[in-house]
């Protein structure tokens, strides 16, 4: 069996006395999608915020493609080919989505402590952007201010650049938060195009994305996984029926 | 350099560590809970002795011209609170910044027309003046040692009121967690101004028991201010016991150092050398002491913030 | 679009036509006032750089303005007067200040980086007090001009009135090229929204710290050529009252432009002139009208030609 990309072994993180992480094992292959589901307040965003590097465990290991990265912040994660989305969105507000995916693009294309040449007229910064805003659809909306976006292309304008790093490990949480029916289910299909070519964690309510999208699915409680496999074992799984989904055992 | 000249110096840095307290307990707080930078704190330090000299020539008794001097603060606290500082409350940092610098200068000036740029002269009621004798065979002034006496009662009553009591509770709470408090259902406004005005009431304090011992002269308060600054940022912003901590920590080392670093540096280095070094260094001690402590622990020693 | 920079080549155009115009109405003081007004621009520009663009609320700027003073001071005072070392100095100290002062307080946001700015300073202020030799609290003379043999001669006015105007127009567009830069976009776009330049790869601190450095080193060629301006240089020069006025250039002139900041200096520092025309009291009015700038007119001046 081929080594896991992410390997996390043991994670735990106390805030007081809450366990918002309680010994935390996951593996995830190369390739693979991967949901994360819970109840809210089951600690999915203490989670991701501590494999994005965010957040320092307070016990347990991460292991990327090899190197334990537990003590490396969110940059340097970042360098390394992890991408992320954020639960409430978070782009360049005053900075048009151009320019939003092209920062994303210079973050891995050489360094920037460049002072005299205009950004803006770099082709090897612009080409890229446009591609990966065509990708997710946003083409036509190049020019305009991120802030003027709608609330359902700003997050797409988030996976936008998460995709333009040039990711190996894809940190989505809460995709489809906040979209109506529609523009959940366009984003769905994007994102299912995506399978296989990337290695996607995906934090989400919406069932029916989680259940078209996962190869697998962890189910968080109170900080713990409770259980962890393919969508059909977790489904059937009693404690998860009845600790999630509402449903007696 | 005896001990008995290290033990007075050090009840000096005492005395100035307990009134930069009572600027920095009411700074500290008002940064914590209401997230505002208030640049004219030292203005209200200002009006507190300017308001004690001018009432005590009024009255012509010291310990009305003291009353009269802190109410008449507190009142020109609030109305600043109300007419300037509760539009900046939602600003950021830097229109807060700008705002109560513009307050600065309006302040100074405006004490500069009533009562002139030049200092004035306090004079204290004889029950004040002379010495006391301490136990090393020196003699002490008085009213140091009182100044002294009152900081530690008035932090004393701080502490009581903040862990002993319902709104210290709140004023905790508020400080490391704001958003929580008006969540809870607790009014702010009314809090946000009572903690408003007893920062300025402990300003007002400050500065009339500073007046006899330092000049009353228009600017005053800004030179202390950047002081209770350090202190702050050594103490942890929103933390009483930082801010006791910190400002008799700034305050004995301030002292101590203009007092005996020119003398200890002369047996170092040449006396010549250390004529202009030592002063140098001392004015710089409490601001290379910061940049030590914020690289240790760049949150302060007692942050009120996790 | 084609509305600002019409506006900007007309201001151009009339900076370079003052000093005949002002020769010939036989009023050379205002060659003497715009000078001073560039000269500050200059120092706005450069704060412009680490506070508009960078978000770094940053206290303590006028510094720079005293360091690179007293470099020109200090080697006049020792017999060098070569302008091309003054200016060499005066870059590299401001630089190397900015670095250690930088290293230590970038590493803090908010409140904290705010006080602490100021602290730093207000530190260096009093180093320069205490420096007796260089004048102390009264500053010092400046011996002879920085020399420029052949170029320029600082003595004549009108050179020296171009010279800062150029190098005023300089500044202004080598800020416009730093800001659109890789360097820049990484400093706007950690203020725009620092979590997401982490999560995309951007590490803030050494893109700070190297605009920080830049904003000092640039302030430090202002201050030496205010030292020629004034001919005598006191340590008020790096006063908190100085790096407030030096936020106030930048904000009345609106953060968002290169340019903007020359606008904010000529408001601030003619309405200044006016107001000191009316009484010695002017503070008392500017105060205010700084205050009601802050709370009313966010977006400054070159917000208006948008």
């Amino acid at each position: 069996m081929p080594e896991a990309l992410l390997e996390v072994r043991g994670l735990a993180k106390n805030f007081g006395a809450l366990r918002a992480t309680d010994d935390v094992d996951l593996e995830i292959s190369e390739g693979e999608t991967h949901a994360i589901i819970g109840p809210n307040g089951a600690g999915k965003t203490t989670l991701i915020s501590q494999f994005a590097g965010d957040l320092r465990p307070d016990a347990g290991r991460i292991r990327f493609a090899g190197e334990d990265i537990t003590l490396l912040d969110a940059p340097q994660r970042a360098r390394r080919g992890f991408a992320r989305s954020f639960q409430i969105t978070s782009v360049y507000r005053d900075f048009s989505a151009l320019d939003n995916v092209a920062l994303a693009v210079q973050a891995h294309a050489g360094h920037s402590f460049r002072f005299w040449h205009p950004a803006r007229e770099e082709r090897a910064l612009r080409g890229p952007a446009r591609a990966v805003l065509e990708e997710v659809g946003l083409g036509a909306r190049a020019g305009v201010l991120a802030a003027n976006l709608a609330h359902g292309e700003q997050r797409q304008l988030e996976v936008a650049m998460a995709l333009a790093t040039r990711p190996r490990l894809l940190l989505l949480d809460e995709p489809v938060a906040g979209m109506g029916l529609e523009e959940s289910q366009r984003m769905v299909q994007f994102l299912s195009g995506l399978k296989g070519r990337q290695t996607i964690i995906l934090v989400e309510h919406d069932m029916d994305a989680v259940f078209s999208l996962a190869d697998r699915i962890s189910v968080l409680v109170y900080g713990r996984i409770i259980a962890s496999g393919r969508p059909e074992e977790v489904r059937a799984n009693p404690e998860v029926r009845r600790a999630y989904l509402g449903e007696d055992a | 350099m005896t001990w008995g000249l290290v033990f007075e110096q050090s009840l000096n840095g005492l005395q100035y560590g307990v009134m930069l307290f009572l600027m920095a307990a009411g700074l500290t707080l008002v940064f914590g809970i209401m997230n505002l930078v208030n640049l004219a704190h030292g203005s209200l330090y200002m009006m507190g002795a300017y308001f004690a000299v001018a009432a005590t020539q009024w009255t012509g008794n010291y310990l009305a011209g003291v009353a009269l001097g802190l109410v008449a603060t507190l009142m020109v606290g609030m109305l600043v609170e109300v007419v300037a500082l509760r539009t900046l409350y939602e600003r950021d940092h830097l229109d807060q910044v700008l705002a109560t610098f513009g307050l600065i200068l309006f302040f100074n000036e405006l004490v500069a027309i009533l009562w002139g740029r030049a200092a004035l002269y306090t004079s204290l009621p004889s029950w004040l003046q002379g010495h006391i004798d301490l136990f090393t065979g020196s003699r002490y002034p008085l009213y140091r040692a009182a100044v002294i006496v009152v900081g530690l009662v008035v932090a004393a009553l701080l502490w009581y009121v903040v862990t002993r009591t319902r709104l210290g509770m709140l004023i905790r709470a508020g400080a490391s967690n704001r958003t929580m408090v008006g969540a809870l259902g607790v009014n702010i406004k009314l809090l946000y101004t009572i903690v408003f005005g007893a920062g300025a009431a402990l300003a007002g304090l400050a500065g009339l028991m500073a007046g006899p011992i330092y000049s009353v002269q228009p600017g005053m308060g800004e030179l202390i201010l950047i002081q209770v600054f350090v202190v702050i940022v050594i103490g942890g912003i929103g933390s009483i016991r930082g801010a006791l901590v910190g400002a008799v920590i700034v305050g004995v080392v301030d002292t101590l150092g203009r007092a005996f670093l020119k003398p200890l540096l002369g047996h170092v280095i040449s006396p010549t050398a250390a004529e202009s070094a030592g002063p140098a260094l001392a004015s710089m001690m409490i601001y290379l002491l910061m940049a030590v402590v914020l690289a240790v622990r760049p949150a302060g020693l007692f942050p009120a913030r996790g | 679009m084609r509305k600002p920079l019409i506006f900007w080549g007309l201001l151009v155009v009339a900076l370079v036509a003052l000093p005949p115009l002002a020769a010939k109405l036989g009023q050379p003081f205002y060659i003497d006032l715009v000078r001073r007004i560039m000269i500050l621009a200059i120092a706005a520009v450069s704060l412009n750089l680490i506070l508009g663009y960078g978000g770094l609320v940053s206290f303590g700027h006028a510094a720079y303005l005293g360091v690179g003073a007293y470099a020109v001071g200090i080697l006049g005072f020792y017999g060098i007067s070569n302008g091309w070392v003054h200016l060499l100095v005066a870059v590299a100290v401001s630089a190397l200040v900015a670095a250690a002062i930088g290293a230590v307080s970038i590493r803090t946001s908010g409140i904290y980086f705010i006080m602490i700015t100021l602290a730093f300073t207000q530190m260096l202020y009093y180093l320069g007090i205490s420096l007796a030799e260089f004048g102390g609290d009264d500053g010092m003379r400046l011996k002879a001009k920085s020399q420029f043999a052949g170029l320029v001669d600082l003595r004549d006015p009108v050179q020296f009135y171009y010279l800062a105007l150029g190098v005023m127009l300089l500044f202004v567009y080598l800020t416009y090229r730093i800001v659109n830069s890789r360097f820049g976009m990484v400093l706007q776009a950690s203020k725009s929204n620092e979590a997401r330049s982490r999560a995309i790869g951007f590490s803030p601190y050494p893109y700070r710290l190297a605009a920080f450095v830049i904003a000092g080193a640039m302030c430090g060629v202002a201050g030496a050529l205010y030292a020629n301006h004034t001919n005598y240089i006191t340590p008020g020069l790096m006063s908190w009252h100085q790096s407030g006025e030096l936020m106030f250039m930048v904000i009345l002139g609106g953060m968002a432009t290169a340019a903007g900041p020359v606008l904010g200096t000529f408001a601030l520092l003619l309405i200044e002139e006016v107001l000191k025309g009316w009484t010695q009291y002017w503070q008392v009015v500017l105060g205010p009208l700084l205050v009601l700038s802050v709370i009313f007119f966010k977006r400054g001046l070159a917000g208006l030609l948008q």
